[in-house]
């Protein structure tokens, strides 16, 4: 189902949540809200379920507004960030909490809710703990419980608020797959809240980047990555070399290489790995090796770049071990760059 | 470590052993001399002239109205207040609103109010001087020195107490749960059935058990509205006082072993209740 916001806005008190936010979303997407903490993106998810409201704005799904619907009537499923279990009731008696509230005329009668629940479990690999309650569960388990009920009433939307946060680093990896995988099969239209780029880069077909209650930019995560549209998406996402444009600068960006655009756009955002470094054959050159981390496969190397007028900077730049090896650097020694691209901006 | 440990724990807490027997010693001669004594006085008193004696005592037609005044008082004001208990706590820990502080501050008017002043209150407004005693009068309504006096004034004695259970705990509890319940189609009263009342059972007991301890037991602002009319507007403490004056000694305290019993058992269940909710609690 897809999902269509219009002029969504949104005040506490003083404090403005959400400016005017126009965003579509086409069916069986996984979009991932991407922004710093406080940037209104979980306040967005909760106006999309129809848990907070908007001032003003409208929301529609599948082309139906549903602004005045309450959360009950809007066919979403929302996972909460800490999964809002009932406490008091079995993993079983959770999933089939959904089915049970239904409407007499709509509700199914307990055998086909076993079956449905059952059913459910298996999907989320937990079915042998349908006797237990959520306090003797795993984190990641009760995650995929949490899951697994909001799935039980056949949502048309899937609403997911941090769904990796309160999890250890190396469940949420597993999970994050896990969740991609699932959405292949189910192919709901989902949307999960996060403010760790990496994961909304590893999961999301769609990213939407919101910063102080505004969208930044919306699209693949390459897109995002390759061409962010300004200054705030290109340092949010990934790394970051910043250089502001100087007359000695400029010199300096073009003997590494780079085309210095005539006019208008004064700043560069360069990538680490598209740094390369090689020795300097100028004993002159502004460029020290200051230090280098081991990144797995990668080496980050620090390096200090001093020309005459400015204050010392540090530039980070990124490479393959083998390679960095074959360069056969010292801390201390004098290299050159070589930049390969560089995002413009004003 | 645990040498270490060891030594901090005698450092700290080894005081001489004439200090600590004689610390335990004072509490519990403290606990026995205003706690025990008094109860197993109670209970020599109500027995002093025979078995026969007591249970005649508690068959007296008087005694008999008071205990059923004072059953049909808590049977009115507790379902009450819980209604309204549970309503307060729903309003001040679900909804942001103006006036939320002064709301909290109301709730607590009667405990830090003296129970005479509380009595006094209803006199001024229902009696035959008050703002409404003539309107009472022409209409041959009787609130004052009957039993809506005796029920209002309890009412207003006991409404904080499951209020004030249950605001803390239901603030600590979260309002996740009951959104997941609505976000998967539940109506107000399916999740309020299914998700807050089976969350907030413990506290809500608790409560409840309070409220009813003193719905019974209250005596001051009872004593100012009920007019002391014998078989008819005694509740049990009320009537406990005026046997006591008029030397019934054995009615006073047959009266007041019941009440003292009343007392033992809300102190169990308290316990109980307490020991549950920690459970409950826990299992977070």
């Amino acid at each position: 189902m897809s999902i269509l916001l219009s002029h969504i806005s949104k005040n506490f008190g003083d404090f403005s949540a959400l400016h005017n936010i126009d965003l579509e979303i086409p069916e069986g997407e996984l979009v991932a809200l991407l922004g710093p903490s406080g940037c209104g993106k979980t306040t967005l998810l909760r106006i999309i379920a129809g848990l907070e409201q908007a001032d003003s704005g409208n929301i529609f799904l599948n082309g139906e507004d549903k602004t005045s619907h309450h959360v009950s009537e809007r066919g979403i499923g929302f996972v909460f960030q800490h999964y809002a279990l009932f406490r008091h009731m079995t993993v079983f008696d959770n999933v089939a909490f959904g089915l049970r509230v239904k409407k007499k005329e709509h509700r199914p009668n307990e055998a086909i809710i076993a079956k449905k629940v059952h059913a459910l479990l298996e999907l989320v690999q937990l079915d042998w703990l349908h006797d237990r309650f959520p306090d003797q569960l795993s984190g990641g388990q009760r995650q995929r419980i949490a899951l697994a009920r909001a799935l039980a009433v056949e949502p048309s939307v899937l609403l997911l608020d941090e769904p990796f946060g309160a999890l250890d680093a190396s469940v949420r990896k597993d999970l994050r797959q896990w969740l991609r995988n699932l959405h292949h099969e189910l192919n709901v239209t989902s949307i999960f809240v996060t403010h760790d780029q990496e994961e909304a880069m590893e999961v999301a077909s769609q990213v939407v980047v919101l910063n102080k209650g505004h969208i930044e930019q919306q699209g693949s995560p390459a897109d995002i990555y390759d061409y962010p549209a300004n200054v705030f998406v290109s340092k949010f996402i990934g790394q970051t070399n910043e250089f502001h444009l100087h007359r000695h600068t400029s010199d300096w960006l073009k003997q590494a290489g780079l085309h210095i655009p005539e006019e208008g756009d004064k700043v560069a955002h360069v990538r680490p790995h598209d740094i390369e470094i090689v020795k300097a054959t100028d004993e002159n050159s502004p460029v020290i090796l200051k230090d280098w981390q081991h990144l797995g496969a990668l080496i980050r190397v620090e390096l200090t770049k001093k020309l005459h007028e400015s204050e010392p900077k540090t530039v980070y730049a990124e490479m393959p071990n083998e390679q960095f090896k074959r360069l056969n650097l010292s801390r201390g020694d004098r290299v050159e760059l070589k930049i390969r691209q560089a995002h413009w901006f004003n | 470590m645990s040498s270490i440990s060891n030594n901090v724990h005698q450092t700290t807490l080894d005081d001489p052993t004439w200090v600590r027997w004689s610390l335990i010693a004072i509490a519990l001669g403290f606990i026995i001399l205003f706690l025990c004594v008094p109860l197993l006085l109670v209970i020599i008193q109500a027995f002093s002239k025979g078995f026969a004696a007591y249970f005649s005592a508690l068959n007296q037609h008087d005694m008999l109205a008071a205990m059923r005044l004072t059953l049909l008082t808590a049977l009115i004001t507790v379902p009450l207040n819980t209604i309204f208990g549970v309503a307060a706590a729903w309003a001040i820990t679900r909804f942001d609103f103006r006036g939320k502080d002064f709301l909290i501050t109301l709730i607590d008017l009667p405990f830090s109010v003296s129970p005479v002043i509380s009595g006094l209150i209803f006199v001024l407004m229902f009696g035959a001087q008050g703002w409404l005693g003539h309107w009472l009068m022409i209409n041959d309504i009787k609130i004052i020195f009957a039993v809506p006096g005796i029920v209002l004034a309890t009412l207003f004695i006991t409404f904080p107490f499951v209020a004030r259970q249950l605001i803390p705990f239901m603030q600590e509890m979260g309002s996740e749960e009951e959104e997941a319940a609505l976000s998967l189609g539940a109506s107000g009263w399916k999740m309020f059935f299914f998700i807050t009342l089976p969350n907030i059972k413990w506290a809500l007991l608790y409560g409840v058990l309070l409220c009813n301890a003193r719905a019974m037991g209250e005596f001051g602002a009872v004593s100012v509205v009920s007019g002391h009319i014998r078989g008819l507007t005694n509740t049990l403490p009320l009537h406990v006082e005026v046997s006591y004056n008029e030397y019934d000694s054995v009615s006073a305290f047959a009266g007041a072993s019941i009440l003292a019993g009343l007392a033992i058992m809300t102190l169990i269940l308290k316990t109980l209740l307490e020991w549950k909710q920690q459970a409950s609690r826990q299992s977070r």
